[in-house]
Formats: C-alpha cells, sequence, structure tokens
C-alpha cells in the first residue's frame, strides 16, 4: 500500500498563496477558513540567519493523534496512500481532534464538522495531483508515495536537506521541508 | 527556528486555540463532583456503615443524577454537530477516552439509580408506590447492598479518571500531557463532594466525619498540584513553558489565588480549626472547596489549550 507524503522545496517557494488559493476553490473551503495556509519562518541568529517560506497543511502523520482520539471512527486513516480523512456524517464536532493536533491544521467547518486538508485524495485517485501542487508557479512542491523508493519524494528527501514540522510531537508528519 | 508570520486565520484555532469554552470545564467540574459523591456514598454502603448517613446515602444519589445529566447537557452543548450525537453509541474505540466516557457514563446512570432505589425520595416514593417493594427487596439482600456499594465506588472511580484522561491524553498540549492529572481531578472531585456533604448534611457527625475526610483530600490535592508543576518543570522546554503559565504567566494569579489559596489552603485551615472544635462549621469553607474545583478545571481546561509546541518558542 502506498503512503503518499509530501515535499516541499522552500528554496523554490516564494508564498504567492497560489496553493492556499487552488485549496479554496478546489474544496469548497469556507470564507474565514484555512485548509494550507503560508507562513514565514526566521532560522539561526544574526549575522547567520535564513528566511524559509513554509506552505503549511495537515501532515497526515503515520502517528495519528487525531484518529486516536476520536470517539466515532469518523476520522480515519483512509486505505488509499494512508491519508487521514474526516467522514463528515460520522463526526459529532466533539473537537477533541483540534485539541489533540500538534499543528493546529483542523478547524470546525461551519456545518460542525471537523475539516482538513485531505491531499486531494478525490483527484489522487483519479491519477492526477493535489491542487496546491499541480498549481504552484515555482513548482516548489513534490507528492507521492514515501514507501517507494524510486518515486520523486524519496530521491528528494534522501538527497536533499530536509526536515519535518515538530518532530519532537512523535506524531511522524509525512511532509519535508528542503532547505 | 522562530515563526514570524502565517496566513491562517481559521475560528478557534488562531491566534491560539480555544476551542473549548465554558462547557467543557463544567462537565468535566460536575463529573468529577458526582464521582466524588459516588465513591463517598459507594463507600459508606459497602462498609455497611449507611444507617446513620442519611445525606451520603439517601441525598447525595439524587443530586448525582440531576448534577451528571446538567453536565452532560453541558456537554451536549459544546458538541458542533449536535444531531449526530448518537454516533458516539455505534461504536467502541479502545484508543479514544472519550468513547470510553461516553459508554462510562451510560453504566453510571444505572447504578446511582440502585443506589437511589436503596431509599426513593419521598417525591417519587410517593407516586410510584411499587417503589417500596424493590426498597424492600434491596434491603433483604445484604449481599445486594454491598454490590450497589462496590459498584458505585467502581464507577465512580471510572468517572473520576476519565475526565483527568480525557485531556491527558493530548500530547499535544504540554500542559495537560501528565499522568498526574487524572490523580488531580479525582482527588479534587472526591474533596468537593466531601465539601458538598459537609455543607448540606443535618447529622452533625456526618458533617463532622465528610470534614475531616475532606481536609484529607484536601491535603492531598496540595502534593498532587505541587507533583504536577514539578513533573512538568522537569520535562521538555515545551513542558517548562506549560507550567510556567500557571508559576507566573498569564493564568498564575487565578491559579494562585483562586485554586491554591481560595480553593485549597485557606477552606483547609478553616476545616482543621472547625474539626477542632475552634470555630463552628459553617458552610463558608465547603463553598470555597467547590467553586475552587471548578475555577481549576477552567484554568487546566483553558491554559492547556494556550500551551503548545509552537508557542514555545516565542516565550
Amino acid at each position: 500500500m502506498a503512503r503518499y507524503g509530501m515535499v516541499i522545496d522552500t528554496k523554490k517557494c516564494v508564498g504567492c498563496m497560489d496553493c492556499v488559493v487552488a485549496c479554496k476553490t478546489e474544496n469548497n473551503v469556507p470564507e474565514g477558513h484555512n485548509r494550507d495556509w503560508i507562513v514565514t519562518v526566521a532560522n539561526g541568529k544574526f549575522p547567520d540567519v535564513n528566511l524559509e517560506i513554509q506552505s503549511q497543511r495537515c501532515n497526515h502523520c503515520d502517528n495519528t493523534p487525531c484518529v486516536a482520539c476520536c470517539p466515532t471512527g469518523a476520522s480515519h486513516v483512509h486505505d488509499v496512500g494512508g491519508v487521514v480523512l474526516v467522514e463528515h456524517n460520522m463526526c459529532i464536532g466533539c473537537k477533541a481532534c483540534l485539541a489533540a493536533c500538534p499543528y493546529d491544521a483542523r478547524f470546525v467547518h461551519p456545518d460542525g464538522y471537523a475539516d482538513k486538508c485531505t491531499f486531494c485524495i478525490h483527484s489522487v485517485e483519479k491519477g492526477e495531483l493535489p491542487a496546491c501542487v499541480s498549481v504552484c508557479p515555482t513548482h516548489c512542491m513534490y507528492f507521492g508515495d514515501l514507501d517507494d523508493p524510486n518515486s520523486e519524494v524519496s530521491k528528494l528527501i534522501a538527497s536533499r536537506k530536509n526536515h519535518p514540522l515538530i518532530p519532537e510531537a512523535g506524531t511522524k508528519p509525512r511532509i519535508f521541508y528542503l532547505t | 527556528m522562530q515563526e514570524l508570520t502565517t496566513t491562517r486565520h481559521n475560528p478557534q484555532i488562531d491566534p491560539t486555540m480555544h476551542v473549548w469554552g465554558w462547557e467543557i470545564p463544567v462537565y468535566l467540574f460536575l463529573g468529577g463532583l458526582v464521582a466524588g459523591m459516588m465513591i463517598i456514598s459507594g463507600y459508606f454502603i459497602f462498609s455497611k456503615r449507611f444507617k446513620n448517613k442519611d445525606c451520603v446515602t439517601y441525598t447525595l444519589p439524587i443530586i448525582s443524577l440531576i448534577l451528571l445529566s446538567l453536565g452532560m447537557f453541558s456537554l451536549f452543548l459544546d458538541l458542533e454537530h449536535k444531531f449526530f450525537v448518537w454516533r458516539l453509541y455505534t461504536t467502541f474505540k479502545i484508543s479514544s477516552p472519550m468513547s470510553w466516557g461516553a459508554w462510562i457514563l451510560i453504566l453510571v446512570y444505572p447504578v446511582i439509580i440502585a443506589n437511589m432505589l436503596m431509599d426513593p425520595p419521598k417525591f417519587i416514593a410517593s407516586k410510584f408506590p411499587q417503589l417500596h417493594k424493590i426498597k424492600d427487596y434491596i434491603h433483604e439482600r445484604p449481599a445486594l447492598i454491598q454490590n450497589i456499594g462496590v459498584s458505585n465506588m467502581l464507577l465512580g472511580g471510572m468517572l473520576g479518571v476519565y475526565t483527568g484522561v480525557l485531556l491527558s491524553t493530548m500530547g499535544s498540549r504540554p500542559l495537560w500531557n501528565s499522568s498526574m492529572l487524572w490523580v488531580l481531578f479525582l482527588v479534587s472531585g472526591l474533596s468537593t463532594a466531601a465539601a458538598l456533604v459537609h455543607m448540606i448534611a443535618k447529622d452533625v457527625d456526618e458533617r463532622e466525619l465528610l470534614a475531616k475526610a475532606d481536609n484529607g483530600f484536601l491535603t492531598i490535592e496540595i502534593f498532587v498540584l505541587g507533583l504536577l508543576i514539578i513533573g512538568l518543570l522537569t520535562s521538555s522546554a515545551v513542558h517548562i513553558n506549560a507550567a510556567k503559565l500557571l508559576i507566573d504567566g498569564p493564568y498564575a494569579p487565578a491559579f494562585w489565588v483562586f485554586v491554591v489559596g481560595m480553593g485549597v489552603v485557606i477552606p483547609l485551615i478553616i476545616q482543621l480549626l472547625a474539626v477542632n472544635h475552634k470555630i463552628k462549621h459553617t458552610p463558608i469553607a465547603p463553598i470555597m472547596v467547590i467553586v475552587g474545583g471548578l475555577i481549576l478545571r477552567f484554568i487546566i481546561v483553558q491554559a492547556g489549550q494556550y500551551s503548545h509546541y509552537l508557542n514555545a518558542h516565542f516565550r
């Protein structure tokens, strides 16, 4: 079974927010809510400082506290690619998954259920790329199977310096930032 | 690494998480209080010391039913997808403390009702005379009475523990991520329950006994609070920052004044003087303990949501 993940090249990202707009358009994300967003991060100390622009979203972790704490099974790991999804009609809106996520990647949809990035699984299952990846004008985002050593994402992780977000939280996130 | 800017502005998430408002602290407080009442009531029934303990054995079950129902209503108010609440009872998720809690609450009701049927309140018994037959049936069977006592203690313990485990299993919120939290909530629940009996019991001996018990619970609570903070302070950087929220951070004034001072130390002093017959028993100390227990839940829930791995970089 594939294990989908993402690699984002911070050397190429310019923070144009095309990924954010594409996500909102593709997934009808309600006004005032975001499934993905841009974070600007400064690393190091002066004079050795560098700036990282990160396109962030749900990390579709291997170790999923959001799925573990869900009392109804609405939050679940999808059969295809191990993507973490929410079954809207099973969610009671208890918000435990929102509190359990160290990335604060979830929010409550105005209709009452927990919502988040799906890696555009509806497109991926048709052989297409997630909307954010497909529209990126600098081609800084890569999507693929982390378990396949020949996939582009695996090769980039093996060949370039990279880091995930908050690895100390122990969730084993599946989005890696090239630096 | 230092986060500088973000374009995210999701409601209830940014700038700091505030997904749970007043409903969850109230629910956790009432759940803890009911758990304490079940354990105390169950203990006296089990140890066959319930004959002269009218408040403990005959008043607490009906109060427990009312407060537990209010707590569950408060929990229901917090749900964002209310019409799907029945989904809680279509599955049991062993990894989810909330799922455990939902099923524990279902089991708690019949156990409290069994306790209540040992001597049904007069306003109910007058409308349903057949309840007297059930009462006689129970009192003819000492083993059944003991079982009612044991099940009240057991389910009360599970309920009290669950209110803490619900939060402590969330590793993403460093303040909650302590194995002392369930002990704190259980002891606080016992303490507030004992304070309630101390306040409402008409029998002098019963009042005196529960005041002494409450002094014990409050003393343990001080140590548990201390161990909770020491545990966080001797852990990772994010946990140290979480502890500082209570020690000298934005939640410190409320924590030290309303929880430690007015919720534990001052009522403990007043009740120690009262049980040693230096001063009269008054409702002041029990009210302080009960209000302190409520504020404890508010502070832990709110400060816990504020504590975060990313926020650690800002302090």
